[in-house]
């Protein structure tokens, strides 16, 4: 890690001053200020919710700051719209990319910088930028290539090169390694490091402590729309920055026993799913959790976990045979409803809450009987049975800490952890014999991630068994008794967590199984490529 | 967090809604040469001046409620039933047959056997578009669409056909049996000397609709086949994560919406009419969808939406009566009531809601901090 090359009298890249900005009630962002030194990178850092991706869209110009100025390179600039930003010489990686799928990469980079109204030289022009930019950068990528033919990490490099090739001396990405494999991240980390030394400036947003500390030379931390504080990195530690963030001194490993594995409860063999559009999702795919013990899947966001999950909880057909608890259960599609699922003691944390675990516009009582709501506690004949629902809905709420504690707000009016609890609370205190658990920590505060992991060791230590599915490592290592990795709808091997280290996982989700030696990141881009990521 | 108090976004909004529309409708009745004061005083005169006037009113609004219902069900599981004109068309048919075939000894075993002949030919009628947008995907806009022309035809080939009477020129039903009329306002409410209702044709059946309104609040908000119903209608995965099935939620929402419609029969067919002409709907099954917009689909906001259709129907009918005011232009301004409370909405709603957080804010601290809280 290099220090930032700044002497006192050099003006910042970017400097902020005083932004605010508010949408209706909510204050995104408050009386904002920061200094980025040109030539390092600097990291913002925060909850979802904190105001991070607000800022970096005054920037961009797809918001106007209600208050506050922006100065680039000592000068003060206005931004009206993402062009004036472009000109401003700012380039954004978005966390979803902003790529047309069928075109090539070199029509990509060019499309909305074209010279003239004739494409061909254009495109001329790009091909040797682009070989210049790839030479100096290690930005290595086939100009053309159809994007939906290549990989997540190589259509992110597309990106970055798109904005390079705008002449872009500021480049921010948000969230860049949601979709990455560890060695992808690692080649992102030393792109930024070629770029850094080039003289860019670099803007990384993240909510992950392991890459600020890894690459960044300075961080801001952001909490409620407010900039708690800006410190150097070499200066500050992971649990000084998520204090920072949470307000609060929090764990950051989870304190377990380890495992004491019962009885079989699930028992999936030779299971396979194809999806509504004919793709096969899951190929083959067997494993068994115990009584007491949490499985682990880990693995690259669409390589058919979530199929798995969505079949295990009874809302997408499959083949093969699935035994809970020694019997086995229909996955043909005409009996294998949620309903019956849960009447068979599988209780299910869906990935996506707010798509499919909560109806956002129902109140927090009423998503407490969703899914349950044939429950004999919760109906009086054809009706609802509203006072039991909601006396129980304000027991859970206490239990689990949810707040606002009020049982008749809208799920969407509470903030991610706090409807991670709901339905939390929800499924766990049905008293399931089996937990289905996806991304349980996806969007959710710091604060809440502690007690939601508190929940599930609990839950495993009462002898049930979960399964977990879950594209953070760190969160798979940190809960799993065992960890299945999947890639391309199989499961290319189980390890113990104890005896294995994020190298291997990272290789074994990348779809190699010879993790004896090193591989390069061709390798694995290609072996990602082939599977269609 | 909600950004208006309950009662501007109830009360507040609609009224607003309706006053743009007047004045831009006073300002089309200016331009044709005539007094909107005049037209105005005219039309409430002619709609709510007398009893009269009333049992038009409310023998429109009783039509309105019952579609207003259809589209407002279906709406709440997220489906456009469009084909309420046609499901009335067959709940007359419904009504028809039970009325001409079925020998009654009261009006009151009537009225029941009729309104479920209703219910059931209406609902028969969308369970057809209903099953295949379950099954095959076929949007539910466009079938029930189709399906209205199919019911027009239909009636057209029956009442010229098999339910013309011997010897009669004209495409209707021969009348109803006595014991099958139904007690109008002028039988119910007259007593000794004072005749009231005189002549309307407002009839017993308001009241079924009144109970409807209530049965369908019951339904929506009070049972688990309603919580499952709106659920499906909030979003469609997470009914299926809960185990609440498409095809059933499909299905029974548009049976629920065919029926009602279909029973608006029993106050134009049974009530009014006293027998099955062609046209009978005249057009009521598609300002239901304009009520159910307006009443927010709420069966209480549909009763409201109806009253005021019913109002405007009538009340526009003595205009054309009365002034040089053509018949066309209520039918603008029933357009214009429709833009600014259906479609126009956030036109409305959108400045109001910054006027509210303008008076909030500057006491408090701001609001979603409270909720944001969260991860204690």
């Amino acid at each position: 890690m290099t220090a930032p090359q700044t002497t006192p009298d050099t003006a910042p890249a970017i400097e902020l001053k005083g932004i605010s900005k508010a949408f209706g009630p909510v204050q995104a962002n408050k009386d904002i200020s920061i200094r980025v030194m040109p030539g390092t990178i600097h990291g913002i850092i925060g909850e979802n919710g904190a105001g991070k991706s607000t800022l970096m869209s005054i920037l961009y110009g797809f918001y106007k700051a209600d208050r506050g100025e922006i100065f680039i390179g000592g000068t003060k600039t206005e931004i009206p719209d993402s062009q004036a930003a472009i000109s401003a010489g700012i380039g954004m990686v978005f966390q979803h990319f902003k790529l047309v799928e069928n075109f090539t990469v070199l029509e990509n980079i060019v499309l909305g910088a074209e010279d003239s109204g004739l494409l061909r030289p254009s495109l001329a022009r790009a091909r040797r930028e682009l070989k210049a930019l790839a030479e100096e950068y290690e930005l290595n990528v086939d100009p053309d290539a159809i994007i939906e033919d290549i990989g997540v990490g190589m259509q992110q490099r597309v990106e970055i090169l798109k904005a390079l090739y705008r002449q872009a001396d500021i480049l921010i990405l948000d969230e860049p390694t949601g979709v990455l494999t560890p060695a992808e991240a690692d080649h992102l980390f030393r792109i930024l490091e070629n770029l850094r030394r080039e003289g860019k400036t670099i803007i990384l947003i993240t909510h992950k402590l392991r890459e600020i500390m890894e690459i960044t030379d300075t961080v801001s931390v952001m909490r409620r729309g407010e900039m708690t504080a800006t410190v150097k990195t070499a200066e500050t530690s992971p649990a000084e920055l998520a204090e920072l963030m949470v307000g609060r001194k929090v764990l950051l490993r989870v304190n377990k026993e380890p495992a004491t594995p019962g009885a079989v409860i699930l028992d999936v063999k030779d299971l396979h799913v194809t999806d509504a559009k004919g793709v096969h999702r899951v190929k083959g795919v067997s494993f068994e959790v115990r009584a007491g013990e949490v499985l682990g899947i880990a693995g690259v966001a669409g390589n058919g976990q979530s199929e798995l999950l969505e079949v295990l909880g009874g809302y997408e057909t499959a083949t093969g045979t699935v035994t809970m608890n020694g019997t086995p259960i229909d996955l043909t599609g005409t009996k294998s409803d949620g309903q019956s699922r849960r009447r068979r003691g599988i209780a299910h944390v869906p990935e996506d809450r707010q798509a499919e675990g909560l109806i956002m516009d129902y109140s927090a009582w009423e998503n407490t009987a969703f899914g349950y709501h044939h429950d004999d506690k919760y109906r009086s004949g054809l009706f609802m049975n509203n006072a039991a629902i909601l006396s129980d809905t304000t027991d859970k709420m206490q239990r689990f800490d949810v707040r606002p504690p009020d049982p008749k707000l809208a799920a969407k009016n509470f903030s991610g952890g706090n409807q991670q609890k709901i339905v939390l609370a929800r499924e766990i205190e049905r008293n399931p014999d089996l937990l289905l658990i996806g991304q349980p920590t996806r969007g959710v505060d710091i604060g809440a991630i502690e007690f939601i992991h508190e929940q599930i060791i609990a839950l495993r230590d009462q002898g049930k068994a979960i399964l977990l599915v879950s594209v953070e490592l760190e969160e798979i290592m940190a809960l799993s008794d065992r960890i299945a990795v999947m890639f391309d709808g199989r499961i290319m091997g189980t390890r113990d967590p104890s005896q294995t280290d994020e190298r291997e996982l990272g290789l074994l989700m990348a779809g190699i199984t010879d993790t004896d030696h090193d591989h390069s990141v061709e390798e694995i881009e290609d072996n990602l490529a082939k599977a269609g990521h | 967090m909600d950004a208006m108090p309950k009662w501007a976004e109830v009360v507040l909004v609609p009224l607003i809604s309706l006053l743009l529309a007047a004045i831009l409708s006073a300002l089309v009745i200016l331009a044709i040469g005539e007094s909107p004061w005049e037209a105005l005083k005219l039309m409430v005169d002619g709609a709510l001046g007398s009893t009269y006037g009333w049992g038009y009113t409310l023998y429109y609004a009783t039509n309105f409620i019952f579609t207003g219902l259809a589209v407002a069900i279906a709406f709440h599981a997220r489906m456009f039933n469009i084909g309420g004109e046609g499901q009335a068309v067959l709940g007359g048919l419904g009504v028809a047959l039970v009325c001409l075939f079925i020998p009654f000894p009261h009006w009151s075993l009537a009225l029941i056997a009729s309104a479920c002949g209703a219910a059931l030919f209406g609902a028969a009628w969308a369970f057809i578009p209903a099953i295949l947008q379950a099954k095959r995907g076929s949007h539910i806009v466009i079938t029930t669409i189709m399906f209205n022309f199919i019911a027009a035809a239909l009636l057209n080939y029956l009442l010229v056909g098999a339910l013309k009477p011997a010897g009669s020129m004209e495409p209707a039903t021969g009348r109803f049996p006595e014991t099958t009329h139904l007690p109008s306002f002028q039988d119910m409410f007259s007593f000794g000397e004072a005749t009231l209702f005189r002549g309307a044709p407002a009839n017993i059946s308001f009241f079924v609709a009144l109970a409807a309104c209530v049965a369908l609040w019951a339904l929506i908000w009070r049972t688990r086949l309603g919580y499952e119903l709106r659920a499906f209608g909030h979003s469609e995965s997470a009914a299926r994560y809960a185990g609440i099935s498409p095809t059933k939620i499909i299905v029974i929402s548009m049976l629920i919406s065919g029926g009602l419609a279909g029973m608006m029969a029993i106050n134009n067919v049974q009530g009014e009419a006293e027998r099955l002409v062609l046209n009978a709907v005249e057009g009521a099954g598609f300002i239901g969808i304009a009520v159910a917009l307006m009443g927010r689909s709420h069966p209480f906001g549909v009763l409201l939406a109806a009253l005021l259709f019913g109002f405007l129907y009538q009340g526009g009918a003595e205009l054309a009566l009365w002034t040089s005011i053509p018949r066309e232009l209520i039918v603008v301004i029933q357009a214009l009531v429709i833009l600014f409370t259906g479609a126009l909405d956030n036109m409305v709603r959108m400045p109001l809601e910054n006027l509210f957080l303008m008076r909030r804010r500057p006491p408090g601290p701001d609001r979603k901090s409270t909720s944001a809280e969260g991860a204690r």
